[in-house]
């Protein structure tokens, strides 16, 4: 019997051998399914809304049979669109606020734009609890979609809408240390609630100064004027280590070739070093530093700073322009460190520098959904902060935070000192036709607090005259709103 | 009272679907009672014609088109005559995959019937004439022992047909694939990957030296360079891991496997670099929505009907799968995902887990190591065809635009996928004859339950004993094979085939 049970085990054991190489072969098979299978779970449950929430996904049209459009909602809990369905079960889209968030959430009907557009698969899906949505289901009942909510603070909105007033121009806020953007208003601005009835006068009018729909923060190109001297001061920076040691006597003009510079209101600033240059934003002094820089490296930069290129934001955009080529002529040259010239950007580019300057140079790609929650308020789906990239060096940034820090305690900023919050920034005084009387007023900077954080904005008002004048008092509301509230 | 139906079939037919996939790996569990394992096979029956009503009652009630009646009928008698046939005159075959085949074509039937009625009709016709010719192919599989010395003609026929294609054949979808028939499109390395099996079985079997080795190899190489020229990426792939598979369980010796793998690797690596149309499909899986205007469309497209699926579906006719090029083909997964849900999905990979299970537990059993060979490699061929068709729509691997065997729309691969499962069967009546013999030989009968552990281990020793009579006869010709018997006092009692793959138990019963 003893002989007989090891005899019987060897002939297992060979037998097992035997089958080796179909175990390994059974083994593979299985754990490819597996993986397979996994892998189909894991898309389901973490990767399947990037596909769904895709503009190109076509099937939004099969998803409003069955769902009711969700709401919209600012950070602090105000709604910003909803859908309101009457007694026959007709829909109407409601936007509580009217113009004021206009360009930021965009419009239902004629199209989509702004978060309506983007977040148009979030707000026509429902995170229901699922017997309920059986239950819908089967009584032919619509389910209720789910909420995005933004980042954008109704404070700040309304505070940058106000102080826009009737200009033209547009306003942007963001959090440098997440990419959130807190406020976004653009003027000529409408009212989503009665866009549907109007869309035919709105398109009518050809006249390029309304256009309404132009989401101008995004899309709007504007001569950057002497805010682009941010950039004309790093290529100099990165070209001269001992930039220090710049002087320069500024007799309110300069003639080169045939043409002439002049300061602005044609001040006089007398002997300066970058620093001062730059406080006092002296077109002459930097009409000669633009001689000097090497343009390809220039160009180079700009590039490294996003011009030419899409933006990584949600919203839709308009690339920047910078087109110095090395054959360029003198004139070309100086025009182009002073930020006239043809160079040309949107405002949410210029945020998007200051706020990777304000955060020791790294961008942090805006966002605007915060997250979305089923109707009942159980979270869906955060959307966390993102790094899009190192744009300058910590100590670049370093060097620049100090140089627009000037600005506001001895140049043109000086409205935006003595507060309890530190600011630094920028302006510009960008002309933009032939006209040289009229020009379009910029600030751009940060502010912040060691409680409070930082806070980016950048504005700018059409036709303003000069950015210490016209857009320095808004920024500085938007400011008082973010640390006095 | 329409959408009441619709909805909740949702719901029923994912559970239909559910248990009947549950029955798969329940039957492949241990079990010692016939009956019991009658009555799975049995449920699973009733769970295909429940699904199979339910899916059609859908259908015809959300396009109200009355010949959806008359096509569901015929239908029904097509498995019922399925069924009765194997139940006649194939009693001994794997009733699981019988079961299997009918369901995945019937899932087949009921998508196709979604995407395009006139498409489906062609389908089920083919589904008809495939079915009856193939019936026969488990009757002459074991006899015809002639096929086990067709070696060169084999290779000689493969390689010519996908020649004359990759010169002459009509440019589908950016690939020389199929020529035309008396107006048939027949796609040849649909049928040419079963001959490539029966070569490289043969070729083992006459022998595993090195230089057989060689000559089979480069054999293997040219068929696989010829379809990677001819753009049919899929079935190149499909060709070089059967052949693999297969010299590994030949030779025994890992180190050709994973050498072969390596190899195989860096040719995938070089025909990134050579040819623009693998780029192309690596670039659409890297990620398909920056491409979507060009390479991506046809993935992103898929995953948008996956992703808007859900686990629950649309249900039936409320997606919108025709939205993805090629649906009817190589995505039907991603349509059956998005109208009947995830889950459904799920079921359906583990329906096709278990037919490959089957597939190589016969190729396991069999002794005779050319038909062993057959089987591993009509199994392999199986089930990295599946593996590389799913795997392909959920963008889980480049897609290389293979179809689902016995779902996708596609008379070749329809044909060619159950003249696979019919040598299966052929190979399970095989077995059985095998059997009866070592049974009646023995002259023991089977014991009751609680000798069965014992008998079962004896019952290895006896095969491992037999193997070694077939080894003395091999050097013997002259000896004669004992004459089969009928399988005396067999009627009614318990036939059970046990086999071990790695460790666990496998039990078949008829």
């Amino acid at each position: 019997m003893k002989r007989r049970s090891t005899e019987r085990k060897s002939k297992t054991s060979t037998n097992r051998e035997k089958n080796r190489e179909f175990a390994v072969i059974t083994y593979l098979f299985v754990g490819m399914f597996i993986l397979m299978m996994g892998y189909f779970v894991y898309f389901q449950v973490f990767r399947s809304e990037d596909f769904i929430n895709s503009p190109y996904n076509t099937r939004q049209n099969t998803f409003a049979e069955h769902v009711v459009r969700g709401e919209i909602r600012s950070a602090d809990g105000k709604t910003l669109a909803q859908t309101v369905v009457g007694e026959d079960g007709s829909e109407t889209r409601y936007y509580p606020y009217g113009n004021m968030f206009a360009h930021a959430v965009g419009y239902d009907s004629n199209g989509k734009s702004g978060i309506e557009s983007f977040g148009n698969f979030s707000l026509l899906r429902s995170h229901a609890f699922f017997l309920e949505q059986v239950f819908n289901g089967i009584q032919d009942q619509k389910n209720q979609g789910d909420n995005v909510i933004t980042t954008l603070n109704y404070d700040l909105q309304e505070t940058a809408y106000q102080a826009l007033g009737n200009n033209r121009g547009a306003v942007v806020a963001l959090d440098p240390a997440t990419g959130k953007i807190l406020a976004m208003v653009s003027k000529p601005d409408f009212d989503p609630n009665t866009i549907a009835a109007e869309w035919e006068s709105i398109i009518a009018d050809t006249d390029s100064d309304n256009s309404v729909l132009v989401n101008r923060a995004a899309q709007g190109l504007y001569p950057p004027g002497s805010t682009f001297k941010i950039l004309t001061t790093l290529e100099y920076i990165r070209e001269n280590p001992n930039y220090q040691n710049y002087a320069y006597d500024c007799t309110g003009s300069i003639t080169m070739e045939n043409t002439e510079i002049h300061c602005y209101h044609n001040s006089v600033h007398g002997t300066e070093n970058l620093e001062s240059s730059f406080a006092n934003s002296c077109n002459t002094s930097y009409a000669n530093i633009g001689l000097g820089l090497d343009k390809k490296a220039f160009r180079k930069l700009s590039e490294d700073l996003l011009f030419q290129k899409n933006l990584p934001i949600p919203y839709a955009s308009s690339k920047s322009s910078f087109t110095l080529k090395e054959n360029a002529n003198t004139d070309e040259v100086t025009q182009t460190a002073i930020g006239q010239g043809e160079t040309l950007m949107t405002p949410m580019h210029l945020a998007m520098i200051t706020s990777a300057i304000a955060n020791q140079g790294v961008l942090m790609r805006p966002y605007v959904i915060d997250h979305t929650e089923n109707y009942k308020g159980v979270t869906v789906k955060n959307y966390r902060a993102s790094q899009y990239g190192t744009l300058i060096s910590e100590e670049e940034a370093g060097k620049l935070q100090e140089f627009m820090k000037k600005v506001v305690t001895e140049g043109t900023g000086s409205k935006l000192s003595g507060q309890s919050y530190q600011a630094a920034g920028k302006t510009g005084s960008a002309e933009f036709s032939s006209n040289k009387s009229e020009s379009h007023a910029w600030f751009t900077g940060y502010a912040s607090t060691e409680e409070q954080g930082t806070i980016v904005v950048t504005v700018i008002v059409e036709k303003g005259g000069s950015g210490s004048a016209a857009a320095v008092p808004v920024a500085k509301q938007v400011f008082d709103r973010y640390f006095y509230r | 009272m329409v959408h009441l139906i619709t909805e909740l079939s949702k719901y029923t037919m994912i559970i239909l679907f559910a248990l009947y996939t549950y029955q798969c790996f329940s039957a492949l569990k241990r079990s010692v009672d016939p009956e019991e394992q009658a009555w799975k096979y049995r449920k699973q029956v009733i769970y295909l014609y429940l699904f199979h009503l339910n899916a059609y009652a859908v259908l015809f009630l959300s396009t109200k088109n009355l010949d959806l009646l008359k096509f569901y009928l015929e239908q029904v008698a097509f498995f019922a005559a399925v069924q009765i046939c194997y139940g006649i005159f194939y009693k001994r075959v794997s009733k699981l995959v019988v079961n299997n085949m009918c369901m995945l074509l019937c899932i087949g039937f009921v998508m196709l019937t979604r995407l395009s009625y006139k498409h489906a009709v062609k389908q089920f016709a083919i589904a008809v004439v495939s079915m009856a010719v193939t019936m026969l192919i488990p009757y002459f599989i074991s006899r015809w022992k002639f096929v086990k010395s067709l070696t060169w003609i084999y290779a000689l026929a493969g390689i010519t047909m996908l020649g004359v294609v990759a010169v002459l054949g009509a440019v589908s979808h950016g690939a020389k694939l199929s020529f035309s028939v008396a107006g048939i499109a027949v796609q040849p390395s649909e049928f040419i990957k079963i001959i490539f099996v029966f070569f490289v079985a043969s070729m083992f079997y006459e022998s595993t030296e090195f230089d057989q080795i060689v000559k089979a190899t480069l054999v293997a190489a040219l068929h696989v360079i010829i379809l990677v020229l001819s753009r049919d990426l899929g079935a190149g792939l499909i060709f070089f891991i059967a052949y693999m598979v297969m010299l590994y369980v030949a030779t025994r010796k890992l180190y050709y496997f994973a050498g072969g793998m390596i190899c195989g690797a860096a040719a995938s690596v070089a025909a990134y670099f050579l040819f623009n149309h693998v780029r192309v499909r690596v670039v659409a899986w890297q990620d398909p929505l920056a491409v979507f205007e060009r390479e991506g469309n046809q993935i992103s497209n898929s995953l948008f009907a996956i992703g808007t699926g859900g686990w629950f579906g649309m249900g039936l006719n409320q997606g919108m799968p025709y939205k993805i090029p090629e649906v009817k083909q190589d995505f039907i997964f991603s349509a059956i995902a998005e109208e009947l849900g995830g889950i459904f999905a799920i079921c359906l990979i583990l329906v096709c887990v278990s037919c490959l299970l089957m597939f190589l537990n016969i190729a396991m059993q069999i002794k005779d190591m050319f038909y062993k060979l057959v089987a591993l490699g009509l199994g392999t061929i199986y089930g990295f065809q599946i593996f590389l068709s799913i795997g392909g729509d959920i963008k889980f691997i480049p897609s290389t635009g293979v179809t689902l065997p016995l779902v996708s729309y596609g008379g070749s691969s329809l044909l060619s996928t159950l003249i696979i499962f019919a040598i299966i069967q052929g190979l399970y009546l095989m077995r059985e004859r095998g059997e009866e013999l070592e049974q009646t030989e023995s002259k023991e009968k089977p014991g009751n339950k609680k000798e069965k552990e014992a008998k079962m281990e004896e019952k290895k020793g006896r095969q491992t004993e037999k193997r070694d009579r077939e080894e003395t006869k091999k050097k013997d010709p002259k000896e004669k094979r004992p004459k089969k018997k009928k399988g005396l006092g067999r009627k009614g009692e318990i036939s059970s085939h046990e086999e071990t793959i790695h460790g666990t138990k496998i039990q078949d019963f008829d």
